[in-house]
């Protein structure tokens, strides 16, 4: 089953985005997968904040990772609602998530 | 100047296998890198964590795989200018090019290689208005001397190994150390660790947690900094400010070569051998992109196969150049080392 998210990019462009649900991605991969400004640097393993992401909606995430936490601790732009996008797997639970893009 | 068959810029995998490829042509290879380190992001983002689909290899720490590289490429003994970013590169009358870097060393060969992954790795800087300004003046990302700290205040921010280790060192140099983080947690080495509790428990530095800083101030050097501490401003003396929040690639000067750039990667014709639209210069590994590419350190090695044999062409053009197995024909260095399979063994029985 696929979800639907909602991205905004960091020109405040809306983009409205299908994520399928059953080949383990996350939400770092699917901004690239449709060529959204995400680099993915560290590849996912929480060590470049480039995925960084303000969570808008009010969706019940899975607690952060002492790793992701170590991350968001030195990452720039930081606020109370940042999360790591590759941090954040892509399950049935997250349909209708939005997201922002930090600068 | 340095003189070479094959100038590569870009020490990571891919570099350094082509280093291989191109020694079992008898062409002889000078590396350029903007890292301190051979290895690219195997080394600088990701040493101790281990790779699973390099073939022939079920599993290999990343740092691992540099390390071997640079024992397989030995015999050819290549050349290395690290530490530095190639810059320029001119073309010569001759045909030749001659790659320049951001301290002047220059080198040339008729051919250039680029292996340069994602870019060159450059300090991540926080988000403080006016840092720019500061820039030498008292601000620096990366500690080159640290004899330049001694009887010095300096000011470190960051919670990762890097902050760590210079924490470590500047503590025995300067006049005072302080380390700056937004919590009290610290993402390093246990013994980088342990050490740092050892030095504030011993007054030696003084940590500062959870805090940021906010503002820089000074004349024509920087004298004063704000830091946010628990909600509330802190003014510090210092002569230095070291934000250490680790480093990230960009693109770089290569963008600036003339060559075709699409989706901050070197366009190459993959249906040949990865030249660029620069004849004489090549693109291979995470640097390169065509239809299909995917950043893999296998594919990287492929294509660093590829390219020597049309580099050797270009340099060689009358010389004929047949494939041939290490197995068979063995491995002669340039030192005059040899490696060959052993030979069969023939005996009677009687
Ligand atoms: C966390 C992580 C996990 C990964 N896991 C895998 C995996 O499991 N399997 C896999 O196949 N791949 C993996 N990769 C990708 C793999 O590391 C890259 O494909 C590989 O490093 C590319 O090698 P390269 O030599 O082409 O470039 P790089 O390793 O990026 O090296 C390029 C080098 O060029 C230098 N450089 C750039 N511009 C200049 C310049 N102008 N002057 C001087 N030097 C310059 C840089 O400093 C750098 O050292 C992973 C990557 C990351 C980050
Ligand atoms: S991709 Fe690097 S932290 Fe998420």
């Amino acid at each position: 089953m696929d979800i639907k998210i909602t991205v905004i990019d960091r020109s405040g462009k809306v983009h409205e985005l299908e994520a399928p649900t059953d080949i383990n991605m996350n939400l770092m991969e699917v901004c690239k997968s449709y060529e959204l400004p995400v680099d993915g640097t560290c590849g996912g393993i929480a060590m470049c904040a480039s995925c960084q992401c303000y969570v808008l909606s009010n969706h019940p995430l899975e607690k952060k990772s002492p790793d992701e936490e170590a991350m968001l601790s030195e990452a720039f732009y930081v606020k109370e609602n940042s999360r790591l996008g590759c941090q954040i797997q892509i399950d049935k639970k997250l349909d209708g998530l939005t997201v922002e893009l930090t600068p | 100047m340095i003189k070479t068959d094959i100038i590569i810029i870009g020490a990571g995998p891919t570099g350094l296998f082509a280093v291989f490829e191109a020694g079992l042509l008898k062409l002889k290879c000078h590396l350029i890198d903007s890292l301190p380190q051979p290895g690219g992001q195997c080394a600088e983002i990701y040493p101790k964590k281990p790779i699973y689909d390099i073939p022939s290899r079920p599993e290999i720490l990343a740092g691992d795989l540099v390390d071997q590289l640079m024992a397989q490429i030995q015999p050819f003994k290549p050349g290395f200018t690290l530490g530095e970013t190639a810059k320029e590169i001119n073309r010569k009358r001759d045909g030749s090019f001659v790659v320049t870097t951001d301290k002047g060393t220059q080198h040339q060969a008729q051919v250039v290689a680029i292996a340069g992954g994602l870019g060159t790795f450059e300090p991540r800087k926080p988000d403080l208005a006016n840092l720019t300004i500061w820039e030498n003046k008292g601000v620096d990302y990366i500690i080159r001397e640290p004899e330049k700290y001694r009887n010095k205040n300096v000011l470190i921010a960051g919670g990762g190994d890097s902050a760590l280790d210079w924490t470590i060192v500047l503590a025995e140099l300067a006049q005072s150390v302080t380390l700056v983080h937004r919590r009290n947690q610290f993402r390093g080495a246990l013994d980088s660790v342990q050490k740092v509790q050892a030095l504030k428990d011993q007054n030696k530095i003084q940590l500062i947690t959870p805090a940021e800083v906010i503002t820089l101030d000074g004349g024509r050097h920087l004298t004063n900094l704000t830091l946010k501490v628990d909600g509330t401003s802190v003014n510090q003396a210092v002569d230095y400010f070291i934000p250490l929040f680790g480093l990230t690639p960009k693109l770089g000067p290569i963008a600036n070569w003339g060559l075709e750039i699409e989706k901050n990667a070197i366009k190459v014709d993959n249906s040949l051998d990865y030249q660029t639209n620069i004849p004489g210069i090549y693109a291979i590994g995470d640097v390169n992109i065509y239809p299909g590419k995917l950043k893999l350190i296998l594919c990287g090695f492929h294509e660093a196969t590829l390219m020597c044999q049309s580099a050797f062409q270009r340099i060689f053009p009358k010389k004929k150049n047949v494939l041939k197995y290490t197995t068979v024909s063995g491995i002669t260095g340039f030192d005059g080392s040899r490696k060959e399979a052993q030979k069969s063994t023939i005996k009677t029985i009687e």
